[in-house]
Formats: structure tokens, sequence, C-alpha cells
């Protein structure tokens, strides 16, 4: 494995704007992922996981309102969006966005480009792009076509996996990329998640409704998200309690605390 | 689609023959305007008399600052461009009279500017393409401008039937120029016009481009609107037999200070003929403005017509404004197709956050959005140097805005209508 790489949420509180005024939506996430291991975040809808995810990565619409983070003691918050995904954070969207006119080619380049801060090797580059291509099973013809444009729901994920092996991220957060996908469609995103891990020993932390994808990639830990923070943590066996069981007895607990 | 989330129509009107000829006129003196009257019936002549000097109020001059034209708009012209050319073989200049030109069967003038053009510019400069010739090189034209005294010129170019032309007209410098460019193509023709405004930031162009378009023939007009205080540029097609395909284009950036307009007029006369128009443009800055008013007649003997028309704005900055208006006026059932779309939108945050959470700085990601906005229009220009040299400039445009600020606004609040 590669160097050792942290990132280190630490009381983590971030609201939104509404038309009365700001909103509190996490209340103190405090979350370690490391180098090697795959953290799965599973919680109701509504409870922040996007958020969560988003504010990591530096989405304008969340306002930062207490707690730090930072990859590899470097202050994440002080950077901007961009700065924070040359730092080495990925985010494979929820809702992956589309830009009519830019191809993926051509986003993949600029995007390499930025993150390395030179452009790749030509030769090599077009050989890697085609074959991570390949390993996800999308028709070479995406490269031509527009950002996400027209994509179905599945290949939009498979793209933002696509971009995760190619920009060879430090830690990269997953929000529910298994949404959406049919068995075979799931195998081949997870398998590249773990080539992933197994490249470049790629920190994950997972987002997700269901265990189901838990069983393509293993997690280390799993925490429990319930109205803005983490309510339990445990290994792989919660993931099955919460499969049984579901959310229901986090719902009156320690959520109306504060 | 660049703006999906944002589209929002614009002023759209749909009219058809038996609508408008039954415009409720306290409707229209509400609105403070002339009547709305159908397009077939908009004055269109060789005689000045025809074309009293515009107050604003009327429906072709509402949203033209005509104040600020009143020496564009006299009769008299005492100034001068410089004309720089480049033929290929085979393609000749020469000057001929206005009444040759009007035998050349060239679209009379349908504006004040145009009709001053046409008979005050002391004659034509005739570009004669030959039958059968097909260029390998553009027909290049630059039209260079050095003071403020107002220039009347009138450009007509003659294709003769089977051939195939690239004409590329470029305005620099500082000018008022009215300007008439009248293209008359042969049967089986295809004909393409690229006209470039890469004026200084006080000009005032006011221009007309008609094309009569030969049976079996195509012919695209590319209008692209970077420089100039006050711009306007009229695209006229009408078809002179059937199975013509027409396409109009145009791509403008207007900064703050510049009012760029655009008009187009697809007078489809002729049985089984295809138009296709679309306009884009970005504005940035205070007081940027554009128009587009697209008016697409569909007479009754124009039956099989395919047509549709389109026009995009990107607002990039708080205070610009951009007037949207498709006019369809349909005057028979028998047709292929018939179609409009319009809106101006916000710049998309939502893609910006994209491009940028790849690593992606934020200036670079918006010239890649920009890009990719224009992307669908620029690729219809027939010249990759051509091309590339229009993507470099609308680049160099982009390069002058004043980004200093991050937007912080809501991916849910970036919609925006602009009337
Ligand atoms: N602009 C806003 N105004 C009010 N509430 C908002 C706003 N934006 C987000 N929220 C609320 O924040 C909460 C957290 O949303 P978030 O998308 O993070 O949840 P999630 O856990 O990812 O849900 P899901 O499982 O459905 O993806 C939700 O209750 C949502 O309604
Ligand atoms: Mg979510």
């Amino acid at each position: 494995m590669s160097t050792q790489h942290t990132l280190e949420i630490k009381g983590l509180t971030v609201s939104v704007e509404t038309e009365d005024g700001p909103k509190e939506i996490l209340r103190g996430v405090d979350l370690t992922v490391k180098s090697g291991e795959t953290h799965a975040i599973m919680g109701p809808n509504g409870s922040g996981k996007s958020t969560l995810a988003y504010s990591v990565a530096g989405h304008p619409k969340y306002t930062v309102t207490g707690g730090t983070v930072t990859l590899d003691g470097e202050d994440v918050l002080a950077m901007s969006v961009d700065e924070r995904a040359r730092a080495g954070l990925f985010l494979a969207m929820q809702y992956p966005v589309e830009v009519p006119g830019v191809t993926v080619s051509n986003f993949l380049r600029t995007a390499k480009t930025a993150v390395d801060g030179e452009a790749p090797k030509l030769r090599t580059w077009v050989k890697d792009v085609k074959t991570a291509m390949g390993n996800l099973k999308m028709d070479p013809a995406f490269a031509e076509r527009s950002v996400n444009e027209g994509f179905s729901g599945g290949e939009k994920k498979r793209h933002e996996i696509l971009q995760m092996e190619l920009l060879q991220p430090k830690i990269a957060i997953l929000d529910e990329t298994d949404s959406g996908l049919d068995v075979d469609a799931l195998k081949i995103v997870s398998e590249g998640v773990n080539r992933a891990k197994d490249a470049s020993g790629l920190g994950v932390l997972l987002i997700t409704h269901y265990t189901r994808i838990l069983r393509y990639i293993k997690p280390d830990f799993v925490h429990v998200f319930v109205d803005g923070k983490i309510v339990e943590e445990g290994g792989p066996e919660l993931a099955d309690r919460l499969e049984e069981e579901g959310y229901d007895r986090y719902a009156t607990v320690p959520a109306v605390q504060a | 689609m660049p703006v999906a989330d944002t589209l929002v129509d614009t002023d759209a009107s749909v009219t058809d023959a038996s609508r408008t000829t039954h415009v409720d006129p306290q409707t229209a003196s509400a609105a403070g305007f002339v009547p709305q009257q159908s397009r077939a019936e908009r004055a269109a002549s060789f005689d000045i008399g025809a074309f009293p000097l515009p107050s604003g109020r009327e429906e072709e001059w509402r949203f033209t600052p005509v104040k600020k034209l009143a020496a564009l708009l006299a009769e008299g012209a005492t100034g001068h461009l410089d004309w720089t050319t480049s033929l290929p073989e085979g393609v000749t200049t020469s000057t001929i009279s206005a009444g040759e030109a009007r035998d050349l069967g060239i679209l009379p003038p349908q504006d004040r500017a145009a009709v001053l053009a046409a008979a005050s510019a002391g004659g034509a400069v005739l570009v004669d393409v030959p039958a059968e010739a097909e260029l390998t090189e553009p027909v290049r034209i630059r039209l260079d401008g050095s003071g403020s005294d107002p220039v009347h010129a009138h450009v007509v170019v003659r294709a003769g039937r089977f051939s195939k032309a690239v004409v590329v007209v470029e305005h620099a410098g500082s000018a008022r120029v009215s300007e008439l460019l009248s293209v008359v193509t042969g049967d089986g023709s295809d004909v393409t016009v690229v006209s470039v405004q890469r004026w200084a930031d006080d000009a005032q162009h006011l221009a007309q481009h008609d094309a009569l378009v030969g049976r079996d023939a195509r012919f695209t007009h590319v209008s692209v609107t970077l420089g100039g205080a006050v711009v306007r540029v009229n695209a006229n097609v009408r078809y002179a037999g059937p199975g013509a395909d027409a396409t109009l284009l145009g791509v403008y950036f207007a900064d703050a200070g510049q009012h760029l307009e655009h008009r187009s007029f697809v007078d489809h006369n002729a049985p089984h003929c295809k138009s296709r128009v679309t306009y884009k443009g970005v504005l940035q800055g205070e007081t940027a403005r554009t128009v587009w008013v697209g008016d697409v007649l569909i007479r009754a003997e124009a039956e099989g017509t395919d047509t549709y028309e389109l026009n995009r704005n990107l607002v990039l900055t708080d205070g610009a404004r951009a007037d949207s208006v498709p006019n369809l006026e349909i005057e028979t059932g028998e047709i292929e197709g018939a179609g409009h779309a319009s809106a101006t939108g916000r710049f998309d945050d939502l893609q910006l956050f994209y491009l940028q959470a790849r690593g992606i700085p934020e200036d670079e990601a918006k010239r890649l959005v920009v890009r990719g906005f224009f992307v669908d229009v620029i690729r219809e220009i027939p010249l990759a140097d051509l091309r590339d040299e229009i993507t470099a400039a609308i680049e160099e445009e982009l390069a002058t805005t004043d980004y200093a600020a991050p937007i912080q606004q809501t991916p849910s609040q970036h919609a925006s209508k602009e009337n």
C-alpha cells in the first residue's frame, strides 16, 4: 500500500439557507477515514448524508457553521472546490450534472491535467481511458458524448467511477453510487471501487441506503446516520442488523437530545 | 440542454393568419407599440419614402436605441471604410449601379437603414462566383472603419448555379455603418456567408443581409457579433424555388454598454423548403443588452415546409438583459414541421461545481461551459480555421469578464426571466 492519507472530520455543523433563515442540517459529525479503509454511512432519507458529502467537497449551498475538516492535516474548509479535488478528495455524486457541449474525453483530459498539474502523456492516457472504460463496460462512443447528457442513471454512475479511477484521488466519497443500478451494473461499479482500493489504497466513504452494495464492497466500519449526526458505529455486522430492523429504533432516541 | 433547468419562454408568440388580422387595438395601444401585423405586410421597398424616420415605437425598431442612431438614419453619408478583399481564383468583383443591383433580383430593403444603404451607397460592389465554381478557399472581405461619419455600403454576392462558396465579411474598427448585403444564389448552389462583427467599442452597425435562395440550393448565414456599441444584423431569406434549404445562425457575446440585436426573417414562399434558425448569446456586465427576434412566415403556397427556430441566452452577471421573441405565422396546414424554442437562463452553478469538483479551476470551468454552450452553432461554420478564430475571439471576450467574486448562489435559485 502507498502513503497513508487521513481525512478527518471533527464536530462538523452545517446549515443551509432557507426562506425562514438558516436551517441546521449537520449537528456535529465526527469521522476519520484513512487510506485503505472503507466506511459505510447508512441512514434514512433526509438525514443529511448528501449534505455531509457536499460540505466536504465544498458546494457553495452549504454553510459550515462549526467544526473542522482536514486532509493530512491541511485545512480542507479553507480550500476552494477545485483545490479540494486537487488535494486528493473525490465526490461521486448522487445526481451527476449534465454539461452540454463538453465531451467526456475533453472533460476527463482537462480534469486529469488539473489534478496532476501537467497534461498526461497522450499515448498512455488514451490507452488508460480505453482500458478504464472497458473495465466499466462503457461503450467507447461515450468519450465523444457530452458529459452526462442523455446518460441513463446507471451510465452516469459508471461515468463517476470512471473519473475516480482515472483521477486517482486519496479519499473518495461515494454518494449513493449504488442507487438505480441493476445487479450487473452494481457488480461492475463495485469492481471499479475495489480496483481503485487495490491500486492506490484509496480510502472510501460509501453512502448508501441498502446493504446490497456491501456484499461487493466490504466495509471496515459502518456508521448509522440519523438527523444530522452519527448515532451508532460498528463493524459490518451492524449493516446486517440495519437491514433487518431498519432505522426505527433510532428515530426517537438521540435525535431530539439537542 | 445548457439551461434546461432554467427554461423560460420569453414573449413567444405563435400566430396564424386569421388571428394576426384581428389584433385588439386596446391591447396594442396598452403595450405602447404599433399594433402587430403579419410580417407579410411589413414594408419592403427601394423607395426611401416608404421608410420614415423611426420613432422607436415601430415593431421593427421597438428594441433598438434609435435615438443614438440619428446620424445613421439621416440621408447623406460622408464617411468611408477601408476594404481589403481576398478572392479565390475565378471570383471577380466589380462596381454596379443601384439599378443593376436591383435587376439581379436582390430582395428589397426592409427598414430605413437598409434603404439608405441601397439608395445612397453610390452603387454596389458585386462579388461574382461563376456557375459550377467550387471554391476551396473563402472569399474574404474586410471592412475597416476609422471615424464616426456615417457610411452606407452595399455588397451584392451572386453565386451561379451549382457553385459552392464561402464568403466571410469581417467588420472592425470605429465606424457608423448602414450595410446592405444582398445574396442571390443559383439553383443547386451551396453558399455560406459568415459576417463577423469585431468592431471597436464605439461602433454602430445596422445591417440587412438578404438571400434569395435558388431552387434545390443550400444557403447558410452566420452572424458572429462580439464588438460594437450598437449592432443590429437582420438576416432575411426568401426562396426562388422549391427544395431549398436555409440555415441562419448567430453567436453573440455582449458586454456592459453593448446593444447587440439580431433579427431573422424566413419567408417560406415556396413549397418543400427547409429552414433552421439558431442563435445563441452570452451576456456579461450590468448594461449588456441583446435582442433576438425570429420571424418565420409560412405562406399558403409553401406546402411541405419544415422549419425550426431556436434562441438561447446565457446570462453571466446581474443586470444584463436579453429579449427573445420568436414569431411563427402559418398560413397552410400542409407542412412537415414548424417549431420554435426560446430560453434565457443564468449560468448554471451546478455545472460549475461539478467541473470544479474534478479539480478544474473556476475560470477554466467557465470557459468550458461557455464553449460548450456555443459548440453546436460553431460546429456549423464550414472552415476549421474560421471556427478556431471565432472560438478564440469568444474566449478573449470571456477572459475580460470580472469573476472576482465567486458565485454564492444556491443551485435552486438560478432561474431568471429576463424580460
Ligand atoms: N434549501 C433547503 N431548504 C430546506 N431544507 C433543505 C434544503 N436543502 C436541503 N434541505 C434538507 O436537508 C436535509 C438533508 O438533506 P440531504 O440531501 O443531505 O439528505 P440525505 O440523507 O442525502 O437524503 P437521501 O437519502 O434522500 O439522499 C433534508 O431534510 C433536506 O430537505
Ligand atoms: Mg442523499
